[in-house]
């Protein structure tokens, strides 16, 4: 064996390398305080491999961005953990750089000659801070796209250069495919390169210079093994640190898929109130609000420049008589306002109603993205973004909101959940053309309620007089004919929920349609399979089936429908309000029409596994 | 080093020739890819938004409700991202709110802060960017203690004969106080 790495090392020199590296003498010993930067070296180490990894099913474009870290996230085996690992570490890194800073300031390490050990590590906060920014944005998800639009827009501010740097950026005036390949270009390319090169030198470095603060002079021991098994320890706890995170989301809810969260894939006209930077930004992000107008510039770039300047300046502040004293107090001063800054931002948004419930539509329509691109249709060429600009359930009540809600209710609320400021004057349309539905409004003490047709014109109107004066006390004979006739009636809706039902009351369903003309007498007003079109009440041919529901929304005051009688119900349709495919959104909604998954068949295996419908 | 047969003065010379070559000849092939590199990088730069906007069309006068309050309003055109070009899609939106039977006053939904979409906060009559807390009012005017540099950008506007809204859809600098357009 001798003979042979005598052999190499007059060769190549690297047995007397790793030799040098295992037996230097450390001063004072191994300390747990050394472990790091080794701890930091790792961090990096673990983003390069799995980045890497991430990066050979990446695609860098607006089209397929989103696209290919779904794939990488619910598809690929173990792409959930790749990633998640990449996300999580990344984030360790930030911190475990922030702990260094700290601890050199503290220990001042900076003190000569290790003034180039200190710069280099302060070198690594703006890089970090690239780093971050441009690996933000590459998922292509709502979450990325919004939060890369601050530090975008922070790089055109700055006076003289900024409209120009903003544009190399962004590669336009715009978020596009030119900032996704620059973006990776320096995430992947040099930013990753410049940091490792930066930690490498910084390694060698810091073995030419040891910190010998606070150890002891008289003692030493050689790296290997004591200093080496703790810095193993170390390397696993952030390992495990890592892995803990990327498992935390299922602990919280069983429901959620492992790893790091992608939300519904970037739309720029879709706007986005849950948009926050990552956690090691907020202070950043709360400091800004304390700007008014255009002094921005200097609580977005100068004071942090200054900061990063003055901490530059610290091994000369260091030699005063007090300068260790003033850079320490300086340093802690920092770190308190950072923190106090990042806990102002959480407790603010944690009193806001309204960014909770934007928190939690992010998190519905990011599960939603996922579930439309397992659907059988899967992810067309027009990209991700579509299958949500045409899903029902998550159009539905956005449309609802803005153009039903200010007279009509979905179960009590606008969709969305929020409660309209208009009162409610027109009926509430969950469930509508249902059983239950029609059960209900064809209750006398319903009827004339706010429910229903308490807001219209129709509250007292014949269809009201009608119902209040048949239906009340009814015999069981007389119930039994109301309910066939309203299975009969809802059946014309062939709602998806009411599909075995009607299948299996086919019987009944035939009675109802004779009972309508016959015993209950509906038809003297309304026209039901056939018969004149000239009629005083809303045909119930083929009543809430999608085509009826369009037609209804499209032109209330059509004959089919309400005539001359339409009660503040705007044309939608003919009137140009809404386009034909959002009045079809919505009616799909309405009926329950939406692409629902097959259930999972195990949670547990549902993150990593092709989930059902394939 | 200069060999000891060569008269000093001369090798020093020959030799300050050789550094300068040296130095200029490396100093070419090294920086003329960084160059080439440099400049395709610049190109964005250079290249003009196209200008084929116009006036879109947003909605129709009787989707905006007469209550004088704000309504949202997606702007539809086609977009050109590099190499792509996407017809008819989603480019914006729009805040429009009517001022007199026939006239209706249109904003950019994004703060000029610093781009975020502002909702529209029925209970306060006011907009309220999500982001850093910026209010305007109805009419787009900034409140005193905004971070916002500037009011909403208000969007040239016309509402036609066939009662359809056009606005002009235009973006801006954001975070300054002058109103300058993206180009």
């Amino acid at each position: 064996m001798k003979p042979l790495l005598n052999w190499l090392d007059a060769r190549t020199g690297a047995v007397s390398l790793v030799r040098r590296i295992l037996y230097e003498q450390i001063p004072g010993g191994a300390r747990w305080r050394h472990c790091w930067g080794t701890a930091l070296l790792f961090t990096f180490f673990m983003q390069a491999i799995t980045g890497f990894f991430l990066l050979t099913s990446y695609s860098a474009s607006a089209q397929s961005a989103w696209e290919s870290v779904y794939y990488i996230q619910s598809e690929m085996l173990a792409g959930w953990l790749v990633r998640g690992l990449h996300h999580f570490t990344s984030q360790i890194f930030i911190a475990l750089l922030a702990i260094h800073v700290l601890q050199s300031v503290i220990f001042h390490a900076y003190t000569a000659p290790r003034e180039f050990n200190w710069w280099l590590l302060l070198l690594l906060v703006p890089l970090g801070m690239g780093m971050s920014v441009t690996g933000w944005l590459l998922p292509f998800d709502q979450h990325g796209y919004w939060a890369a639009r601050v530090p975008l827009n922070i790089a055109g501010i700055i006076p003289g250069i900024g409209a120009l740097q903003q544009k190399l950026l962004l590669g336009g005036t715009e978020v596009g495919h030119l900032t996704l390949t620059r973006f990776l270009s320096l995430h992947a390319g040099f930013l990753a390169a410049a940091t490792g090169t930066v930690l490498l030198v910084l390694c060698a470095w810091d073995r030419r210079h040891r910190p010998v603060v606070g150890a002891n002079p008289n003692v030493a021991a050689p790296y290997w093994p004591d200093q080496a098994l703790r810095d193993a320890i170390v390397c696993l706890a952030v390992l495990t640190t890592a892995l803990f995170f990327v498992i935390r989301p299922r602990l919280i809810d069983p429901a959620a898929p492992l790893g790091a969260e992608l939300g519904a894939p970037a739309d720029p006209s879709e706007p986005f109130s849950a948009a926050r930077p990552v956690w090691f930004v907020l202070f950043l992000f709360q400091f800004l609000k304390y700007f008014p107008g255009e002094s921005e510039v200097w609580g977005a770039v100068v004071i942090p420049t200054l900061v990063l300047l003055m901490l530059v300046m610290m091994p000369f502040v260091g030699r005063w008589k007090f300068g260790r004293r003033f850079n320490v107090g300086f340093i802690l001063g920092v770190a308190g306002g950072v923190t106090m800054l990042a806990w102002l931002a959480i407790a603010e948004d944690r009193g806001d109603p309204i960014y909770r419930l934007a928190v939690e539509d992010a998190t519905r329509t990011g599960r939603r993205a996922v579930e439309l691109a397992q659907s059988p249709a899967g992810i067309s060429t027009l990209g991700a973004v579509a299958l949500l600009r045409t899903d029902p359930y998550v159009q539905g009540p956005k449309i609802f909101a803005k153009h039903c809600s200010s007279c009509h209710r979905y179960g009590g609320h606008d969709g969305t959940g929020r409660i309209p400021k208009d009162p409610q004057r027109a009926p509430d349309l969950k469930g509508f053309g249902s059983r239950e539905w029609l059960t209900e409004f064809l209750n006398p003490d319903n009827i004339s309620s706010t429910k229903f047709f308490g807001g219209t014109k129709f509250k007292d109107g014949k269809m009201a007089k009608f119902v209040k004066k048949e239906f009340t006390g009814d015999t069981p004979a007389e119930k039994e004919q109301l309910r066939k006739v309203i299975i009969a009636v809802s059946a014309e809706a062939g709602l998806k929920s009411q599909r075995d039902a009607d299948k299996q009351d086919a019987r009944h369903i035939a009675e109802g349609r004779k009972l309508f003309d016959a015993e209950i007498g509906c038809s003297d007003c309304h026209r039901f399979r056939g018969g004149d079109e000239e009629t005083s009440a809303p045909s119930l041919s083929g009543y809430a089936s999608r085509q009826w529901l369009i037609g209804m929304i499209s032109n209330p005051g059509h004959i089919r429908f309400y005539g001359p009688r339409n009660d503040r119900m705007p044309v939608f349709g003919d009137d140009k309000i809404l386009e034909p495919q959002t009045i079809a959104l919505v009616a799909d909604w309405l009926r329950g029409e939406w692409y629902e998954p097959p259930p999972p068949t195990n949670t547990l295996t549902s993150a990593s596994a092709p989930a059902g419908g394939k | 080093m200069p060999s000891p047969a060569i008269p000093p003065g001369a090798a020093d010379r020959r030799s300050f020739v050789k550094k300068v070559f040296a130095g200029v000849l490396g100093a070419v092939a090294l920086l003329s890819p960084l160059a080439a590199g440099v400049t395709m990088f610049f190109d964005p730069v250079r290249r003009r938004k196209r200008q084929d906007a116009g006036m879109i069309k947003v909605a129709t006068l009787d989707s905006v409700p007469k209550d004088g309050l704000p309504r949202k309003f997606a702007v539809v055109a086609s977009r050109t991202d590099a190499w792509n070009r996407f017809p008819r899609v989603p480019v914006g939106a729009v805040y429009l709110r009517r001022t007199g039977p026939r006239k209706v006053e249109a904003f950019n939904v994004a703060c000029p802060h610093a781009g975020c979409l502002v909702d529209f906060d029925e209970d306060n009559k006011s907009y309220l960017c999500p982001c850093h807390n910026s209010t305007f009012t109805v009419e787009g005017k900034r409140s005193a203690d905004s971070p916002s540099p500037r009011d909403l950008d208000a969007l040239e506007v016309q509402v036609r004969k066939d009662n359809g809204i056009y606005v002009k859809f235009q973006q801006f600098q954001m975070g300054q106080a002058a109103k300058v357009p993206l180009a």
